[in-house]
């Protein structure tokens, strides 16, 4: 599948009617989750025939972007049933098989090694401090080649830091840089992306992409916004 | 629900030491047809539990599948690998519940989504 056609098929999908403040359910806009699993298949062979793992769903914007790059089995994990529910119906819709599991990503306890890749775009721990690293923490246990996950530039150096130190990563560097306008605030920030090489033969590598905007999706008067409402252009 | 997420899936409630594999409590299985990868199935053969995906199937009203490991030699077979084929990726547990094997708690699936949050006392 072209980069185009995916990211005018995710860019059909239903979003959160009413995003939980306190998940902080944001969507991926289907520019940039398109790139993300694009490059995760074209440049690293994770997507197509493998296990993939989607930790807080959502609607299902990176779980499915990873169904239509032909991944052999897809499972979406999140808390909440509303989401999981919209996810449902964007993958009937997509006809698509996605698997998805309502659970807390903290007390998940899968089994084995079946699960090679998980995306994520985890909470950024704005509204529960450590979300984010509760996901990555879980993420790096269960796949078993490869972690891609969104997180805000500011917490670059804390998560590479974790990683190294906490989660097993034998090394971290930063192999793409590129730059996103949101009009609202007309400003500029990073997207980055991290690659971690790992010695345990288990996991030969992770990923994780960094990219902030996070507080940025509440805008003055606090409401989350909408994809629509932020013009996201490389 | 597919059998290959079943096979990962254990309990998480706290201190429960055997929760693989769920039981599964069938209400309504149904099939989805998905395009045969002999490649993949092949490579999933030693990262499954066996015994657990033999017995789901079993439940689920699909009774191919030998019930022992059988011998790496079968994935030469194509009939062997068509059986695991359907077993592990084309059976869906819709309605039903999934059971802790150590304690009895009862998951429920709905829609093909089985809640696996747990109770305040469980974590
Ligand atoms: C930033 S949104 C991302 C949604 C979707 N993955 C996407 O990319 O469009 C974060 C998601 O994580 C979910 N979530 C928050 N805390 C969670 C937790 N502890 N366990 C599982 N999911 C959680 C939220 O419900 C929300 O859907």
């Amino acid at each position: 599948m072209k980069l185009k056609q995916l990211e005018s098929l995710l860019g059909n999908l239903q979003q959160f009617d009413n995003p939980k403040i306190e998940l902080e359910q944001y969507p991926t806009g289907a520019h940039i989750a398109s790139r993300m699993l694009y490059t995760a298949e074209n440049s690293y062979g994770d997507v197509s025939d493998k296990v993939v793992a989607d930790f807080g769903c959502g609607c299902g914007t990176l779980g499915l972007a990873a169904t239509l790059l032909d991944a052999e089995h897809v499972i979406g994990v999140d808390v909440d049933d509303d989401s999981l529910e919209i996810a449902s119906i964007n993958a009937d819709d997509l006809e698509v098989e996605m698997g998805l599991i309502q659970c807390q990503i903290n007390n998940l306890n899968w089994r084995g090694q079946i699960v090679d890749t998980v995306v994520m775009n985890p909470p950024f721990g704005t509204r529960k401090k450590g979300a984010d690293m509760e996901f990555l923490s879980v993420a790096l246990k269960v796949a078993s080649q490869a972690v891609y996950s969104l997180h805000k530039t500011t917490t670059r150096e804390h998560i590479k830091r974790a990683a190294l130190r906490d989660y097993n990563a034998s090394s971290a560097e930063v192999i793409c840089e590129v730059h996103i306008l949101i009009h609202i605030l007309l400003l500029y920030h990073n997207f980055d992306m991290i690659c971690q090489n790992y010695t345990n033969f288990t996991r030969k590598k992770t990923l994780i992409l960094l990219w902030t905007y996070g507080d940025l999706f509440l805008n003055q008067n606090n409401n989350l916004l909408h994809e629509k409402d932020i013009d996201v252009d490389f | 629900m597919r059998l290959l997420t079943h096979n990962m899936l254990s309990s998480n409630i706290k201190g429960v030491i055997n929760g693989f594999p769920l039981r599964i409590e069938v209400e309504k299985v149904i099939e989805k047809q998905v395009d045969f990868n002999p490649d993949f199935l092949k490579n999933m053969f030693s990262k499954i539990d066996w015994k657990a995906l033999a017995d789901a199937s079993k439940i689920m009203g699909y009774a191919e599948l030998p019930e022992e490991v059988p011998d790496a030699s079968v994935l030469d077979s194509d009939e062997f690998l068509q059986k695991f084929h359907h077993a592990l990726l084309e059976l869906h547990l819709e309605e039903g519940a999934l059971v802790c094997p150590e304690t009895g708690r009862r998951f429920p699936v709905n829609k093909g989504i089985p809640n696996m949050l747990l109770h305040e006392d469980e974590v």
